[in-house]
């Protein structure tokens, strides 16, 4: 006792610092089991509107319930002590219950946040999200097909070649191969003529390489068959088009193109804002310019379809269309509107017409929905969107029945 | 390390040890591991142990430091002390040379707390390191066999985990096996030997139902699903013992957690105010104590909370009123009632013993219920009440936290249901939680499960079962 206490200093080290990620793999497995759990809440996620617009490699924080772990612990009515600072009186309100949110603690002295935010890249919640769907219309036809070349793949060996693709470690063995036949043969020489054995074998030790030694990797050309798309987005920016609907549309074709981003290798975006007439715009006026006064649709799909003309021949691309409106469309230009959504449809592997009417919106407004109910194309959608957690839903619905066809079509 | 080297510490460390040794503390050995931060977050994932058996809830726990730490909600405590003989510490090398002597001392508070407090005496502080790194093994070695693998161990370790505390809570009394626990019930119903049984009508004697399993109601689940379960494999078993034993290590901390903080913040002030620091360092120090022990309105700082308890009890050795004087025992100094307190006390009986009313008043404590979406204060320290507080308060420290849960039959209705009680003090359990919880136990039992516990004020059944969870109001 006394001075007889030790103590041992082991100072720091830089290298074990490094080296000792001792969580890697409990962190890993912790974040297998919060990729399930994103995966089960992903229609909540999506309708966060931090996520829409984002950079694909952009890491985005994701705020997630945390994987709980459950144990027996005390509910809301328990009572406890707190401390204040010097005036503390009966019925003063010191803080709010939280319900359920108890017992993350080993010591359970603190209250437990069950709350907090994980980074994924917006690629991987896209990975997620898009694991169970599948993009059904990928029949291949040879024009859609554009081939990329890329050098840069080894198919075995070979005796000539450039400088930089010469295989050491089998060139040597080469040699050696080499080296062991010649002493046989020179093995089997000695036997004829035994008087030469000390002479031969002080010349040995030198053993060159010979042009024969040299092996070269062998690279050939890749190829890989690729395929083009493109989403063309079409949006009414009549004055009737508020924020709110803005936002919706703009979700949606933001799942649509992130999608077809992954299926395919090329993508190409187009955006078409229409009100009585349409105008190819980008992507910043798409969303954020307000337009005014009435709407024909007909113009949207008229632009459209000129633009798939002139650009994008179906025959060499994967064409997806979506249309988002209220559908307040002037009556007489329905029957117009019909013609060119058949048209539409025909060159289109998918189309789809989404009806945005947020809750709360007068029901009673002319809808689009029962005009193109009339429209019987294979590979044409409608959806209702009177919410935001109904973006992943209807985005599912759209692509279900694209998937229908297929199966119906083999 | 930047404006100091590791001498400087080491010339530090030996001045404080002779202090140590002048206060009378009485410690392990001690080692020191100077870490980054992020060796330190990696340390308090796993509650500062060197190795330990791998499971999601550590990444788990990381993360959420790491969060927390990145967006300098919480910062990183100074210093870090396992029970361990030796004894063993990590300091951050980022800290400034003041912190580090600050928390040296606080280390030797805590270690010498760790050696002589009776709720550690069960936990063999000389084997900690060893039997965390045994365990390790072994869990690693199920993880990595082919017939069983990492799902496996996983997933039952998450059931035992939500049941690692639900055991005995004082280790220091000795647990009866089932034998001496029949042969016990058979001595206390037989009725104590009368003198005069001639005059005397005989005593009835209930005869208590021996064949009952557990005999009396068992609170070490774990351990005796462990037991009685025959269907259970070796792995299984082993891997309830191994988590039963973890939690048997870290309850005397849960234990002592005002007292532990207080010892080593009386201790560290004390030894560095002995030390006569240079005087930028000894600014600095007083700017960092008092951090320490400053009040949290709205919560309760443990570190606060101890140590003006300890000031306290030395101030009623050396100078008592008159009042104090009557109660306590004569011819006890100050320093005679701390040494012998921080041995025989835990939380809950240290804040019995030697909390009073004006203390209370000086740090303002309060109770608090919820009331609809508040907390609300229902009771605060002033003659009328106090004592309503100090009751609320030794009900929730400690493992007052958790709830107490207890095996009452394995063999309830005569088919193997497994009937538990909650022993209800007035909190309800959580029932999101209690459902998810009983899951488990029907997952480790293998049959039905029954808790009997109150809901609102009414006796309920909670029940899980082959189809599911049900919660049922007895009549």
């Amino acid at each position: 006792m006394g001075s007889s206490l030790e103590s041992i200093f082991r100072p720091f080290e830089p290298a074990d610092a490094e080296r000792s990620d001792r969580s890697a793999g409990d962190r890993a497995r912790h974040r297998l089991k919060v990729r399930e759990s994103i995966r089960d809440n992903i229609a909540d996620i999506i309708a966060e509107e931090s996520i829409i617009g984002k950079d694909r490699d952009k890491i985005i924080k994701v705020p997630i319930r945390g994987i709980r772990e459950y144990r027996f612990v005390y509910g809301d009515n328990a009572a406890g002590v707190g401390q204040g600072t010097g005036d503390s009186e009966n019925g003063q309100v010191v803080g709010k219950v939280k319900g359920g949110q108890r017992g993350e603690d080993k010591a359970g002295d603190q209250p437990g946040t069950d709350y907090y935010e994980t980074d994924v890249t917006l690629e991987e919640l896209i990975d997620i999200m898009f694991e169970d769907l599948e993009l059904p219309d990928l029949e291949r036809k040879a024009l859609r097909q554009i081939e990329a070349h890329r050098i840069a793949k080894r198919k075995g060996y070979r005796q000539v070649g450039i400088r930089v693709r010469l295989d050491k470690r089998r060139t040597v063995r080469e040699r050696v191969k080499r080296k062991l036949a010649s002493r046989r043969h020179r093995d089997a020489a000695a036997l004829e003529q035994p008087g030469d054995v000390g002479e031969t074998a002080e010349l040995a030790p030198r053993f060159p390489f010979h042009d024969d030694d040299l092996v070269y990797r062998r690279m050939i050309m890749d190829v890989k068959k690729e395929s083009n798309a493109v989403v063309i987005c079409v949006m009414d920016t009549s004055g009737s088009m508020d924020t709110m609907k803005k936002y919706l549309a703009r979700s949606f074709f933001f799942l649509l193109y992130q999608f077809i981003c992954t299926k395919y290798r090329n993508v190409e975006i187009v955006f078409i804002a229409h009100h009585t007439e349409a105008n190819e715009v980008t992507e910043g006026e798409f969303f954020h310019k307000g337009e005014s006064g009435g709407t024909f649709i007909s113009s949207g799909y008229g632009k459209a379809l000129e633009i798939i003309q002139a650009r994008y021949h179906p025959s060499l691309w994967n064409v997806y269309a979506f249309h988002c409106s209220d559908g307040d469309n002037f009556d007489s230009d329905n029957p117009a509107a019909l013609r060119a959504a058949k048209d539409l449809a025909e060159v289109c592997n998918l189309f789809g017409y989404g009806e945005i009417k947020p809750l709360g919106s007068r029901y009673y407004e002319s809808s689009m929905l029962n005009i193109f109910r009339r429209l019987d194309a294979d590979n044409f959608q409608t959806v209702l969107i009177e919410r935001k957690e109904d973006i992943w839903p209807s985005f599912k619905a759209f692509l279900a029945k694209d998937r229908g066809r297929e199966q119906a079509g083999e | 390390m930047s404006s100091y080297a590791l001498k400087d510490l080491e010339y530090w460390d030996a001045r404080i040890r002779e202090k140590v040794a002048e206060f009378g503390l009485n410690c392990f050995p001690q080692e020191f591991e100077i870490c980054d931060h992020g060796q330190m977050l990696g340390y308090m994932a796993y509650s500062g142990m060197p190795s330990h058996y791998p499971h999601w809830s550590y990444g788990k726990a990381y993360e959420k430091l790491k969060t927390l730490y990145d967006y300098g909600v919480q910062g990183i405590p100074y210093e870090m002390v396992i029970n361990a003989n030796p004894s063993l510490a990590y300091l951050m090398r980022d800290n400034s040379l003041c912190l580090q002597i600050l928390t040296i001392a606080h280390v030797y508070g805590h270690n010498d707390f760790f050696r002589n407090n009776f709720t550690f005496k069960s936990t063999r502080p000389e084997f900690t390191i060893g039997t965390f790194k045994a365990h390790a093994d072994r869990v690693r070695r199920y993880a990595d066999s082919p017939s069983i693998g990492l799902e496996k161990v996983e997933t039952f370790l998450d059931a035992a985990h939500s049941l690692s505390l639900q055991c005995r809570r004082n280790l220091a009394v000795k647990k009866l096996s089932e034998p001496e626990e029949r042969q016990r019930l058979i001595a206390a119903a037989t009725p104590p030997a009368d003198p005069f049984q001639r005059i005397h009508r005989r005593q009835e004697m209930t005869e208590p139902d021996l064949r009952r399993v557990p005999p009396s109601p068992e609170e070490d689940v774990l351990l005796f699903i462990r037991d009685h379960n025959p269907f259970l494999q070796e792995w299984e078993k082993d891997l309830l013992t191994i988590v039963h034993e973890e939690a048997g290590y870290f309850i005397p901390q849960i234990e002592t957690k005002i007292m532990n903080e207080g010892w080593a913040s009386l201790f560290h002030k004390r030894i560095l105010d002995a030390l006569e620091l240079p005087q930028e360092l000894q600014i600095e120090f007083i700017v960092r104590h008092n951090q320490v022990v400053r009040p949290i309105p709205g919560g309760l700082n443990p570190y606060q909370l101890g140590i003006r308890t300890w000031e306290d009890i030395e101030r009623r050795g050396d100078r008592p009123t008159p009042d104090e004087r009557e109660t306590l025992p004569p011819a006890k100094t100050g320093r005679d009632l701390l040494f012998e307190t921080r041995e025989v006390d835990r939380d809950a009986s240290f804040l019995r013993r030697w909390l009073h009313e004006r203390l209370m008043r000086d740090l303002d404590l309060f109770r608090y219920e919820p009331k609809g979406e508040d907390l609300v204060v229902s009771e605060v320290s002033d003659t009328d009440g106090w004592r309503t507080v100090k009751e609320t308060l030794v009900k929730t420290v400690g493992m007052g936290s958790i709830p107490v849960i207890r095996i009452e039959d394995a063999d309830h209705n005569h088919n193997r249901t497994i009937l538990l009680s909650h022993a209800h003090d007035g909190r309800d359990l959580q029932l999101e939680y209690a459902e998810k919880t009983l899951a488990y136990i029907h997952r480790l039992w293998g049959r039905d499960v029954v808790l009997e516990t109150m809901v609102n004020g009414k006796r309920t059944f909670l029940a899980y079962g082959d189809r599911g969870f049900s919660a049922k109001a007895a009549k």
